[in-house]
């Protein structure tokens, strides 16, 4: 018997085995089914409002926080600066489009524009990435931290290109093909499409060797290195396919509002996606759309819930800490740990439960 | 030095593994100091010694997980004393580690398959592997291999010692390994599987040469042709397994020590 490759041809695994490697399993749920089709059709369910400031926030919010999942999920890297890679991406589209800051902008087409702030961001984010890979845990937060904290005292006080404090105003929104594409349901698509797009490639890349090798960096470096894995290189390359993905979801932000300005780059929305992320749950792609569903829907109606009982409704984030607090109590793995837990009691009377998927 | 033809286009003196005064200093602890070792490729050796004698730190330092403080190491001729781990592995060395260093979040499948990715092209590879991926069918191959296949859809997590002894293995035969670096392979085996741990020690190919740290003399010297005592961070003797076992100082220090 040979152990080593190139006798590998006179075993054959079992057809079954590797199918479920090449088809997507979670296409198996009915639940997904039906989710996707009521995203496709809400247009027709909801109004200009609901379809915007709920679906289309939650939808932008989620993939910036699907960035930090991929990292930290499956890389173990817990990076605070997602929301900046994706602010850098916005305001790089406000600067290279068109603004009402004619002295700043500098008025190229968004099919120039957008690729440019696409690829300025990503830059941006695996350059910072690479200072964060060289420490671990608490250290790896405390640098994303910084990274960040100093962008937003940047913005603040540069006027030069990023307009000070009063950001850069009235960005102009693709206008192609007879529509206006940031016209209520147009956008929505738009964001959906792309939201779809990021989930289906991490969902995807989990499963291939560089998704795979970074579930085997999170679970242990230093064998990674020992199976010839160069460790570094694989959390920089994730870092960059992280930044991309936050940066899509920066340019969706900036249509949005067409505005942007350093209150929207703040530390404390930096720490908005991570609540997000971990509301939740960072063990599956789907747990920061989840979460940013939570999110979005907290900020928006827990003031008059808050107003309706006599209190002052700013405190809404007091709702937000009050259920990060409980979630992160009672599931260190999200709304989506308490969902799957729930599903194997439900199963568990006939079958054997399955484990977890990854790590708490 | 043995002057056995090398059976690998190797650079230079014919060595597989050729240590040179390696010291590895923790602080002002020596936890080896001037070792020089040469072991011929395909040569099977054993390393005994007690518990700080300095066996895994050689091993740390012949990988590159702890590079040694000074002192050269050839690998094939090559001198890899301030390569990082990773262009080590690919250069053909593999090793396993005393306590499994697996990834439990992963199956079974998953942990093989990344061993053989490692050592091979695509490792940043943003495709899922397809139906005749050559390195899954490779990684089925080492499952099968060290008797897991009833269990490679499980999380490692899941793996009962034994079984993640096995995968330890596993992983450290992946790819075309030149020489490998068992450290106590057999450690709360039971005897079933000290046999099959035997078995696999035995029928590897003839081209792979490696060295094995094991208390179990009747394992050690059943796999070996050559033994090394360590003690204290230096060599102590060098010998055939029968001049080992019958050497006096040896059995004091040994004996000593206890069986473990």
């Amino acid at each position: 018997m040979s152990l080593v490759q190139g006798a590998h041809r006179e075993t054959s695994p079992p057809a079954g085995a590797r199918a479920n490697l090449l088809a997507w399993p979670e296409f198996n749920q009915p639940a997904v089914w039906v989710v996707a089709a009521i995203l496709l059709i809400m247009p027709f369910i909801a109004s200009g409002f609901f379809l915007i400031e709920i679906f289309a926030t939650t939808l932008i919010l989620g993939t910036i926080a699907l960035s930090l999942m991929f990292l930290a999920g499956y890389g173990g890297m817990v990076s605070l600066m997602q929301l900046t890679v994706a602010g850098f991406a916005a305001y790089m589209v406000a600067v290279f489009g068109m603004s009402a800051n004619t002295n700043i902008s500098l008025g190229w087409p968004w099919w120039l524009a957008t690729p440019m702030a696409l690829v300025l961001a990503t830059i941006f984010g695996t350059l910072g990435g690479t200072l964060a890979v060289r420490t671990e845990g608490i250290y790896t937060i405390m640098i994303t931290l910084a990274i960040g904290a100093a962008f937003y005292y940047f913005t603040n006080q540069n006027w030069a290109i990023f307009g000070g404090h009063t950001g850069i105003n009235t960005i102009a929104t693709p206008k192609f093909w007879g529509v206006d594409w940031r016209s209520d349901v147009p956008y929505y698509y738009v964001t959906l499409g792309v939201a779809a797009f990021c989930y289906f490639a991490v969902q995807y890349v989990s499963r291939a060797p560089f998704g795979l090798a970074l579930q085997g960096v999170r679970d242990n470096p230093r064998r990674m290195a020992a199976l010839g894995f160069n460790v570094n290189a694989h959390r920089v390359a994730a870092y960059a396919f992280a930044s991309f993905i936050a940066a899509l979801g920066g340019v969706l932000q900036v249509w949005n509002y067409r505005q942007i300005s350093p209150g929207s780059v703040s530390v404390g929305a930096c720490i908005d996606i991570l609540i997000i992320a971990v509301v939740g749950g960072i063990t599956r792609p789907i747990g920061p759309f989840i979460g940013a569903f939570i999110f979005v829907i907290l900020r928006t109606f827990a003031l008059d819930l808050l107003v309706k009982f006599g209190l002052d409704g700013n405190r809404f984030r007091l709702l937000i800490g009050l259920g990060f607090l409980a979630i992160v109590f009672w599931s260190s793995d999200g709304v989506i740990g308490l969902w799957e837990r729930w599903r194997r009691r439900a199963a568990d009377t006939h079958t054997r439960p399955s484990g977890g998927h990854g790590h708490g | 030095m043995d002057s056995a033809a090398p059976r690998f286009s190797a650079v230079g003196s014919g060595a597989a593994l050729e240590l040179r005064g390696v010291t590895r200093l923790f602080g002002a602890l020596a936890a080896l100091t001037d070792v020089t070792i040469t072991v011929r490729p395909g040569e099977r050796r054993a390393v005994l010694g007690s518990n700080g004698a300095g066996k895994t730190t050689l091993f740390n330092c012949v990988t590159g997980d702890f590079p040694p403080s000074s002192g050269t190491i050839r690998f094939f001729g090559e001198d890899i004393t301030h390569f990082p781990p990773y262009e080590r592995i690919r250069r053909g060395l593999r090793r396993t580690y005393q306590i499994s260093a697996l990834f439990p979040g992963l199956t079974v499948r998953d942990n093989v398959y990344l061993a053989c990715r490692g050592v091979s092209r695509g490792r940043f590879s943003p495709l899922r592997p397809g139906a005749n991926d050559a390195l899954m069918h490779a990684a089925e191959a080492l499952i099968q291999a060290v008797h897991l296949t009833p269990v490679r859809e499980q999380l490692v997590a899941e793996l009962a010692h034994g079984q993640q002894r096995q995968l330890e293995i596993a992983l450290a035969l992946a790819g075309a390994p030149r020489f490998i670096l068992f450290d106590e392979p057999a450690a709360g085996l039971s005897p079933t599987e000290r046999r099959e741990l035997i078995e696999i020690l035995t029928s590897l190919p003839a081209h792979i040469g490696y060295i094995i740290i094991e208390h179990d003399m009747d394992v050690a010297l059943r796999v070996v042709e050559s033994v090394t005592m360590m003690h204290n961070g230096r060599i102590f003797k060098e010998g055939l397994p029968h001049e080992i076992e019958a050497d006096p100082e040896v059995q004091e220090l040994y004996l000593g020590a206890g069986h473990e």
